[in-house]
């Protein structure tokens, strides 16, 4: 392996990932907001709202992010909305993570059993307290495991980015091993930054997920 | 029509094209997920066994799975194994190695979860009864399993047949690349058609991914 | 004649066709022990929780010391305050602890100072035997002594009615016993409470008044003595018959002093 190449490509790579960790967590943080919302639209079965919020979820969880990225940034343009690639990024991620947060926070709050609202309601507090102290406190718990997948999962889908002209990881990867045929060394890097990427929340998460059962059900 | 692009469409020989690209990522999906319910099937069980080495095999294998993109998996088999074992290996047949990997990673950890789902004493009544552990798990535990397992093995074929559209960026021809390559074709005459192209094939992947995903759904309410 | 706590006038409650209560009709004086048996679905639960303003009702009145408990008005939750309800399945909040449990809705509904609130919680869960687990959480809990937690929960709103939905159901035999000593002892102060059962020596004992409820209606009504030896209609009898078993072998009786050869 030839460390001095890879010594050389460093700063390439390490750009790529702040790229790839802006893009990546400004959509989570996105996916999380939309996915809350359209979940107590979905919980509450608001008229209207509720079958256009059913849509979305079905539209973006059954197609790709890339055709979702291209939809996004070669059509907006025609339409005289012109947008940078980056914030397509972000935004095809803040969309696709919505459907999916959505059912995570909806399948959290259908696992609540019923009862546990009824007995809150006959201790006196109103349909707001319900929600706040009872409801959502366990609900939040109940979908940690599959918001974490969805997190992790998300940020697999950034690899996709390069095909919007991003200089993400795998733009430089693919651009260096064009250029120098340095493949394996090339290649080891981009494994290494992916790792440095998702790792942490793969560990963090299983921690929080420990700690958050612990703490909330006391086993 | 025009303003939508969707005019392009129907020039000349495209919508083949487009289904014929269509094809290739049905066909790349089709033989990953065959390959992966079998293996995955052997590794399930595998994985159920208490050997220390068979778990920490499992456990990396998993780990691998969980956390690699499939793309950066994509650019490992398809341009790291030419240059790592001078064998060329074609784009189509990376897809297949790289989803199969994928898929029995996948579907190995639902077999697994399905099979120790099972309560112990679904175990001991069936034994209680006077049946072989052949008996037990032909009768009892495989048919619980089973229904456990096909609603998210079917989940994971629709996650197969969206991650196909990633095999256009090692360039195996399928629909993107043809819809990319029709849209580049008519980019002076309609440039509208990035609407109706893109569209399109937004609208083939859900029609196609949709239909399989309300099946799981309606199977799992079914069965639980 | 001292004026009824709790009336219910002619309730009606009905799932789209299916009518569940006919035209129930009860007064509930202060103190009074009011036990509900009757068959499987025969509405007794479905009665419980319209009181409590759970379920919507097509027909007739519920009210508290004159004030109507109307599931859709403002005041339900002011009215849920003085009608405390315990599950069969006794419905802890999984994230809080035992005392947390007790002291939430004092502290968060009725907004009472939290020094108070904790010095009753934990005479409350000393009186039910569990003050050396207030600070477990529920799954650490048996069965016995969750329901015990979720009487001591309900009795912190200082509710002027107990609703007992079938308390005992879901546990073991021996934590039944546990649990209904409790609501002996709830009944010796004077507590008034409306409970729904299936353990028939333990309604004998604890009611002032039974209600027999059967396909909606309360089929017969009258104070216990009377009703367990002899009930006046037939489809009581056949229900108490039920609990009944005879002996399908006979068998000589040993005798007491007979010595072996």
């Amino acid at each position: 392996m030839d460390f001095a190449a890879m010594a050389q490509y460093l700063p390439l790579y390490e750009t790529a990932m702040w790229l790839t960790l802006r893009i990546g967590w400004v959509g989570i943080i996105g996916s999380i907001v939309i996915g809350l919302v359209v979940a107590m639209v979905n919980h509450f079965k608001v008229p209207v709202l509720h079958q256009v919020c059913r849509a979305y979820v079905e539209l973006f969880r059954n197609t790709p992010l890339l055709i979702q990225l291209f939809f996004i940034y070669f059509g907006l343009p025609r339409l005289g909305l012109s947008i940078s690639a980056e914030a397509c990024g972000m935004l095809g991620v803040a969309l696709l993570g919505g459907a999916y947060m959505a059912e995570s926070f909806r399948a959290g709050l259908e696992a609540v059993e019923p009862i546990q609202t009824e007995t809150a309601l006959s201790l006196g507090m109103s349909r707001a307290q319900v929600m706040r102290l009872v409801v959502l406190p366990q609900a939040v718990t109940l979908s940690i495991q599959s918001f974490v997948a969805n997190v992790i999962f998300l940020l697999k889908e950034t690899s996709v980015f390069s095909a919007i002209s991003l200089l993400d990881l795998m733009f430089v990867a693919k651009d260096l091993i064009g250029l120098y045929y340095k493949t394996t060394e090339c290649l080891v890097m981009l494994v290494i930054f992916y790792l440095i990427i998702i790792l942490p929340v793969s560990i963090l998460g299983t921690v929080v997920e420990r700690r958050l059962r612990h703490g909330a059900f006391g086993d | 029509m025009e303003l939508l692009g969707i005019d392009v469409l129907f020039k000349g020989s495209n919508m083949i094209r487009l289904l014929q690209g269509l094809w290739v990522s049905v066909e790349i999906s089709l033989i990953s997920v065959i390959i992966s319910i079998v293996l995955g099937l052997l590794f399930g069980v595998f994985m159920t066994w208490k050997n220390p080495v068979a778990k920490v095999i499992s456990r990396i294998y998993l780990e691998i799975v969980r956390i690699m993109p499939q793309l950066v998996l994509l650019f490992i088999v398809f341009f790291g194994f030419s240059s790592a074992f001078g064998v060329h290996i074609s784009a189509e047949l990376s897809a297949v190695i790289v989803f199969s990997f994928w898929g029995v990673g996948e579907m190995g950890d639902l077999v697994r979860g399905a099979l120790v789902s099972i309560p112990k004493h679904q175990y001991e009544s069936a034994e209680a009864l006077g049946m072989s552990k052949a008996q037990v798990y032909y009768h009892i535990v495989i048919p619980q399993a089973v229904r456990r397992l096909i609603p998210m093995s079917i989940n994971l074929v629709t996650r197969m047949i969206k991650t196909t559209s990633l095999v256009m960026m090692i360039g195996v021809v399928e629909v993107m690349k043809v819809g990319q390559q029709i849209i580049e074709a008519n980019r002076m005459v309609s440039p509208n058609a990035v609407f109706g192209i893109y569209g399109t094939i937004l609208l083939l992947y859900f029609l196609i991914c949709w239909p399989v995903s309300m099946l799981a759904n309606h199977l799992e309410k079914k069965w639980n | 004649m001292t004026e009824p706590l709790l009336r219910i006038e002619h309730l009606k409650k009905a799932y789209g066709d299916n009518v569940v209560l006919k035209d129930i009709s009860v007064d509930v004086a202060p103190g009074e022990v009011i036990v509900v048996i009757g068959p499987s679905g025969c509405g007794k639960s479905t009665f419980l929780r319209c009181i409590n303003g759970l379920e919507p009702i097509q027909g007739g009145s519920v009210r508290i010391d004159g004030e109507e408990v109307d599931p859709g008005s403002k005041n339900i939750s002011k009215l849920r305050q003085r009608i405390g309800m315990v599950f069969q399945s006794y419905e802890l909040f999984p994230h809080k602890t035992v005392i947390d449990n007790v002291m939430l809705s004092p502290l968060k509904v009725q907004k009472r100072p939290k020094a108070e609130v904790k010095e009753e919680a934990l005479a409350l869960l000393e009186r039910v035997g569990l003050k050396e687990k207030a600070g477990s959480f529920p799954r650490e809990l048996s069965g016995g002594q969750k329901q015990r937690v979720a009487i001591a929960r309900a009795l912190a709103m200082q509710p002027e009615v107990l609703l007992l939905d079938e308390i005992t159901a879901a546990l073991d035999p021996e934590m039944v016993r546990e649990v209904l000593d409790v609501i002996l002892d709830l009944a010796r102060e004077g507590k008034t409470m409306i409970i729904v059962t299936h353990e028939m020596s333990f309604a004998r004992a604890v009611a002032d008044r039974v209600l027999f409820f059967d396909g909606g209606e309360i089929v017969e009504e009258d104070i216990p003595e009377r009703f367990f030896t002899a009930p006046r209609t037939e489809r009581a009898q056949k229900f108490l018959h039920t609990f009944e078993f005879e002996a399908v072998r006979e068998h000589e009786a040993a005798p007491q002093e007979q010595q072996q050869a």
